[in-house]
C-alpha cells in the first residue's frame, strides 16, 4: 500500500502556508538570516529576494525560477516576509532585502483590524521624527479621510497614537526597528497600495461561516429547559439513525477492482484522444486559433464527418448524443420496422423535459400510443414493467414509463444497435469521402490518427510538439 | 433545519433571560423533574450509542472499499505515453465587468457564454468575437451561480438574494431583460451552483443552507429536494450520460455525495478531502468525478470502485482550487486556483503538465467549451479568459555538426526554427523518435 495518501493527510494543506514559513526559518535547513551592515546602521535580521527563490528551487518541488518568483510574491502579498524597503509586495530574484513577519500579524490569525486602528497607526507615524517614515501619498490621503471620518473621537485617538508612541520610544533601537518595519507590513497587506491587490479579501461563502460557528453548535445544557434539550436530542437522533442506515446500505454495495477500473479509464481516453482537440488538433482547424469557424459549420451540417461516425460506433449513448446519429438510427429502424422502440425511448426522454403541468397529458398520449391495448405502435415490453406502467399511468409522474424505458433500452443496446452498427448504411457512411477542407487552415502534413502518435513505431521524422 | 434549530433556541430562550436565577432553579424543583433527568440521560445514552454504530460501519466501510485496492492508477498508467511539456496560451480576453467575476458557463453553439460577478452584473458574450450580447443587473450582489439553458435561449443566475431567477434572452437588443425574470428557486441561504438538467424547463440548485433542489421553471415548484450534507452545499455537476439521473455536489462538510434525482437519496458518498470542496466535475464517461478543495489538492473518484482514485498535488501548491474541469477524452484536468494560475494535471499519470500564468487574482471559475476547443476561466481582476493549447506538427532534421534540430512549421506564416537540444522540452522523448528513423 502506497503510504503518499497518509503522508497527504498528516500535511493537513490548511496549514502548508505557516509549514513553508516554518522550514524557512528553521535554524539548520531554512533561509539564513543575517544583519546587514550599511552606512552608519545596521540592517538587521534581513535575507535577500535570490536566497528566498534559491531555496523554493532547492527544498520545493519548484522547477524554476518564475514559479519561484510566483509564490513568493503571493506569499509577500499575504503577509508572510515583506521587502523592508517597499510598500508594494512583490518577490524580486535580486539584492533587494527581506524580513520574516511576526506570527501575531499573520493572516492565518484571522483577525480583520478596524479603520480606528489604522487611523491610530498612520497618527503614531506623524508623530515619529524620522524622515524616512514619513507618510506615502497614498497614506497621507488615507489619514486625511480618517481624520474627517472619525472627527467626533479622533483626541480618543490621538491620545491612543501617543501613548503606543511612548511605549516604542522606550523600546531597544534595533527590536524598535524591526518591529516597526513589521507593523508597516501588516498595514501593506490589510490597507494595501492602490492598484495591488487586497489579498485579505474574503470569498463571501466562508467569511459567513467564519462568522457564524452556530452551525457547529453545541447545545448549554445548564440552561436551556429540558423540553427543547430533549428535542434537539431526537433531532440528532434521527440524523444519525438516517446516517446509520446509509452506512448500512453502501457498506455492501458491488464495488469493481481498482485494476478493472484503471483499465477502464485508460481505455476510454485511449478511444477518445482523436477527439479531444487539446491532445489532436482538430481537423480543419481549431476556430480559437485559425479564427476560421469551418469545424462548426462542418458539426451543425447535416452530413456527418467520417470522424463523427467512427464514433457512433463506440456505444449506444453516441448515437442517442448526436442528432443526426439518432436520425440515422431512426431510419435503419423504420427499414426493419422496428422503430417503434426508439420513438418510444425518445417520447419518454421528451417527456422528461416537459414542464410538470404538461405531462399528465403526455403520459396518457405516450400510453395511447405504444403500450395501451390496440396502439398503433405497439412495443414489446415484459409482464413486470407492463403492469408496473399501467399503474403508474393511474397517477402520472414525470417517471411513470422508467422500468418500460429502461427495457426498452436494453433491448435496442443488445439488439437493434449491433445490427445498425452492420448495416451497410452506417458502413456507407463511414467511408464517405471526406469534405473538401478550407484552403485557409493549416496544411497538415500527415492525418492525424491517436495509433501514430502514441505508437513506438510511427512516422519518426514527423512528431507532434508543443511549442511556443 | 438549521435555522429552525435557531429560532427555537431564540424564542425560548428570551423569556428566561428575563427572569432572574432563583425563579429558574423554581422551576427545576419540580416533581416531575426526577423523571425527566432520567430520561434524559437515556437519550443522551441511546444518542451515544449510535454514534459508535456509526463509527464501526464507517471503518468496515473503508476496509471493504481497501479490499479492493490492488494497484494505484499513476501504477496502471505507466504503460501510456507521457504528454510532453503544453503550453496554454490566452486568445481571448473578455473585459467589461466591474468586479470580480464569481461564475461562468458556455452556451452549447460552443462560443457564448454567460458570466456573473460581484456587482450584481450578468452579462452574455460571444467570446469567439468578444462583443457583448446581453447585461442584465441582479437586485442582489455577489451573483455566485449563473447557467445557459441547453436551447440557449435563456440564463439562470442567483446569489445572495437565496433565489436563482431565469431570464428568457431576447433577439431585441433594447428589450428589458429584468422585465421578463421568472423567479424560480427559493432557498433559506445563498445560491452556490445551479444547472439546468438536459432541458429548459428544468434546474437543479445547491445552496448554503445545505441542500440541493430540483425545480420546475415554468411553475417554479420543487420537484424534489436533496438533504444529506451537513454543511453548506458549494458546488455540483449533473451526470453527462443520456439514460442516468444522477448527480454530484461537494460541500463544506468536506463530503461529495452522488444523488438519485428521482429519490432524492444519496447512493454514494465520498470524504476524503481535508477542506471545503470547491468544485466538482464528472469524468466525460460518467464513471467517475473530479473535485477541488481549499486544501489544495484536486482529487478522482471512481464511482465504480467506490472509491478515491487518485490526488493532483504539488508541496509548492498551497492555495486552494477553485474550479476543476476534464478535456473531452478525459486525460487533461484543468484547475483554476486561489493564487491566480491554472494548472494542468495529467489525469491518469498523476503529473502536471502545464502552469498557466495571466490573471491578476484568484481563478474563480473554469469550464472547457463543450467541444473541448478551448477553456474559459473568471476571475477576481475582472476578467475572462479563453485559453487554449498551442502546437504545431513539425518536420524534423536533427543537424550533427551543429547539434542542433531544424523545425519546418507547418503554418505558412510561421518561420522556421533552429534549436539546440538543451532548448527542447522532453529532449529525452524526442530523442527516441529520431533514433528510429535512422
Amino acid at each position: 500500500h502506497v503510504t503518499n495518501d497518509a503522508n497527504q493527510r498528516a500535511l493537513s494543506k490548511e496549514w502548508q502556508k505557516s509549514d513553508i514559513i516554518a522550514r524557512m526559518q528553521d535554524e539548520k535547513s531554512g533561509i539564513p538570516i543575517r544583519t546587514v551592515k550599511s552606512f552608519l546602521t545596521k540592517i538587521p535580521s534581513v535575507f535577500s529576494g535570490s536566497e528566498i527563490v534559491q531555496w523554493m528551487i532547492k527544498n520545493l518541488d519548484i522547477e524554476d525560477q518564475v514559479e519561484a518568483l510566483h509564490l513568493g510574491t503571493l506569499m509577500a502579498a499575504h503577509g508572510y516576509f515583506f521587502p523592508i524597503s517597499d510598500h508594494v509586495l512583490t518577490l524580486k530574484d535580486d539584492g533587494t532585502f527581506y524580513r520574516f513577519q511576526t506570527p501575531y500579524f499573520w493572516p492565518s490569525n484571522c483577525w480583520e483590524p478596524e479603520n480606528t486602528d489604522y487611523a491610530v497607526y498612520l497618527c503614531k507615524r506623524t508623530m515619529q521624527n524620522k524622515a524616512r517614515l514619513e507618510l506615502a501619498d497614498y497614506e497621507a490621503e488615507s489619514l486625511a479621510r480618517l481624520q474627517r471620518a472619525f472627527a467626533r473621537k479622533w483626541e480618543f485617538i490621538f491620545m491612543q497614537a501617543e501613548a503606543q508612541a511612548k511605549v516604542d520610544k522606550k523600546r531597544d533601537k534595533i527590536e524598535r526597528k524591526i518591529l516597526d518595519s513589521q507593523e508597516r507590513a501588516f498595514w501593506d497587506v490589510h490597507r494595501p497600495v492602490p492598484g495591488c491587490v487586497n489579498t485579505t479579501e474574503v470569498d463571501i461563502k466562508k467569511s459567513s461561516r467564519m462568522k457564524n460557528p452556530h452551525k457547529t453548535r453545541k447545545v448549554v445544557g445548564v440552561l436551556l429547559p429540558f423540553l427543547l434539550r430533549s428535542r434537539l436530542i431526537t433531532m440528532k437522533h434521527r440524523r444519525e439513525q438516517t446516517g446509520l442506515l446509509f452506512l448500512a446500505v453502501i457498506v455492501n454495495r458491488h464495488r469493481l477492482k481498482m485494476s478493472k477500473v484503471a483499465e477502464s479509464l485508460l481505455a476510454y481516453t485511449e478511444q477518445y484522444v482523436e477527439y479531444d482537440p487539446f491532445l489532436t488538433p482538430p481537423d480543419p482547424s481549431n476556430p480559437w486559433i485559425s479564427d476560421d469557424t469551418t469545424l462548426w459549420e462542418l458539426e451543425a451540417s447535416k452530413e456527418p464527418g467520417q470522424q463523427r461516425v467512427k464514433r457512433w460506433a463506440f456505444g449506444i449513448d453516441e448515437v442517442f448524443k448526436d442528432p443526426v446519429g439518432r436520425e440515422q438510427f431512426l431510419k435503419f429502424l423504420e427499414s426493419e420496422f422496428s422503430s417503434e422502440n426508439l420513438r418510444f425511448w425518445l417520447a419518454v426522454q421528451e417527456l422528461k423535459k416537459r414542464p410538470i403541468r404538461e405531462v399528465p397529458t403526455r403520459v396518457q398520449e405516450i400510453w395511447q400510443e405504444f403500450l395501451a391495448p390496440g396502439a398503433p405502435s405497439a412495443i414489446n415490453v415484459d409482464s413486470k414493467s407492463y403492469a408496473k406502467t399501467t399503474q403508474n399511468v393511474k397517477d402520472p409522474g414525470r417517471y411513470a414509463f422508467e422500468d418500460a424505458q429502461e427495457h426498452i433500452y436494453k433491448l435496442m443496446k443488445s439488439d437493434s444497435y449491433s445490427r445498425f452498427i452492420r448495416s451497410s448504411a452506417y458502413q456507407e457512411l463511414l467511408q464517405a469521402k471526406k469534405k473538401v477542407q478550407n484552403t485557409k487552415s493549416f496544411p497538415s502534413l500527415f492525418t492525424p490518427s491517436c495509433s501514430d502518435k502514441y505508437s513506438t513505431g510511427g512516422r519518426a521524422d514527423v512528431v507532434l510538439l508543443r511549442y511556443l | 433545519m438549521f435555522y429552525l434549530d435557531f429560532l427555537i433556541v431564540i424564542l425560548c430562550f428570551k423569556p428566561f433571560r428575563c427572569r432572574s436565577l432563583p425563579a429558574q432553579r423554581k422551576y427545576m424543583r419540580s416533581p416531575l423533574i426526577p423523571e425527566m433527568a432520567t430520561q434524559e440521560v437515556q437519550l443522551n445514552e441511546t444518542l451515544a450509542h449510535l454514534k459508535t454504530e456509526s463509527e464501526t460501519l464507517k471503518s468496515k466501510l473503508e476496509e471493504e472499499r481497501a479490499k479492493l485496492h490492488d494497484v494505484e492508477l499513476h501504477q496502471v498508467a505507466e504503460k501510456v505515453e507521457g504528454l510532453g511539456q503544453f503550453v496554454m496560451k490566452t486568445r481571448r480576453t473578455l473585459k467589461g465587468h466591474g468586479n470580480k467575476v464569481l461564475c461562468m458557463d458556455w452556451c452549447k453553439d460552443k462560443r457564448r457564454i454567460v458570466s456573473s460577478s460581484q456587482d450584481g452584473k450578468v452579462i452574455v458574450w460571444d467570446a469567439f468575437t468578444t462583443n457583448k450580447e446581453h447585461a442584465v443587473t441582479m437586485p442582489c450582489t455577489w451573483v455566485m451561480a449563473c447557467a445557459y439553458a441547453p436551447s440557449g435561449c435563456a440564463v439562470a443566475c442567483g446569489g445572495l438574494d437565496n433565489k436563482c431567477s431565469v431570464y428568457p434572452l431576447s433577439l431585441d437588443k433594447n428589450e428589458n431583460l429584468a422585465a421578463k425574470k421568472k423567479s424560480v428557486a427559493m432557498h433559506t441561504n445563498y445560491l452556490s451552483a445551479c444547472s439546468f438538467t438536459n432541458s429548459d424547463m428544468q434546474i437543479l440548485t445547491s445552496s448554503g443552507d445545505g441542500t440541493c433542489a430540483l425545480w420546475d421553471v415554468e411553475s417554479g415548484q420543487l420537484l424534489q429536494s436533496f438533504h444529506g450534507h451537513a454543511a453548506d452545499v458549494l458546488c455540483l455537476d449533473l451526470a453527462p450520460s443520456e439514460t442516468g439521473n444522477t448527480f454530484v455536489s461537494g460541500g463544506c462538510d468536506k463530503k461529495a455525495n452522488v444523488w438519485d434525482m428521482r429519490s432524492g437519496q444519496c447512493i454514494q458518498s465520498f470524504e476524503t478531502h481535508e477542506s471545503d470542496i470547491n468544485s466538482v466535475r464528472y469524468y466525460p464517461s460518467g464513471d467517475a468525478f473530479a473535485s477541488g478543495s481549499d486544501d489544495a489538492t484536486c482529487r478522482l473518484y471512481d464511482l465504480r470502485a467506490d472509491r478515491e482514485v487518485a490526488i493532483y498535488s504539488k508541496e509548492s501548491i498551497i492555495f486552494g482550487v477553485s474550479s476543476v474541469d476534464f478535456s473531452l477524452s478525459g486525460r487533461l484536468l484543468f484547475g483554476g486556483y486561489n493564487d491566480y494560475t491554472i494548472n494542468v494535471w495529467d489525469v491518469l499519470k498523476g503529473t502536471r503538465v502545464s502552469i498557466l500564468f495571466g490573471h491578476e487574482n484568484r481563478v474563480s471559475t473554469l469550464r472547457v467549451s463543450p467541444d473541448g476547443t478551448a477553456f474559459s476561466t473568471g476571475s477576481w481582476d475582472h476578467t475572462l479568459r479563453v485559453c487554449d493549447d498551442c502546437y504545431f506538427f513539425i518536420g524534423i532534421k536533427y543537424n550533427q555538426n551543429l547539434c542542433t534540430f531544424n523545425f519546418t512549421p507547418c503554418a505558412p506564416d510561421k518561420p522556421p526554427l533552429s534549436l539546440t537540444a538543451t532548448h527542447l522540452p522532453k529532449y529525452s522523448n524526442l530523442k527516441k523518435h529520431i533514433y528510429r528513423s535512422t
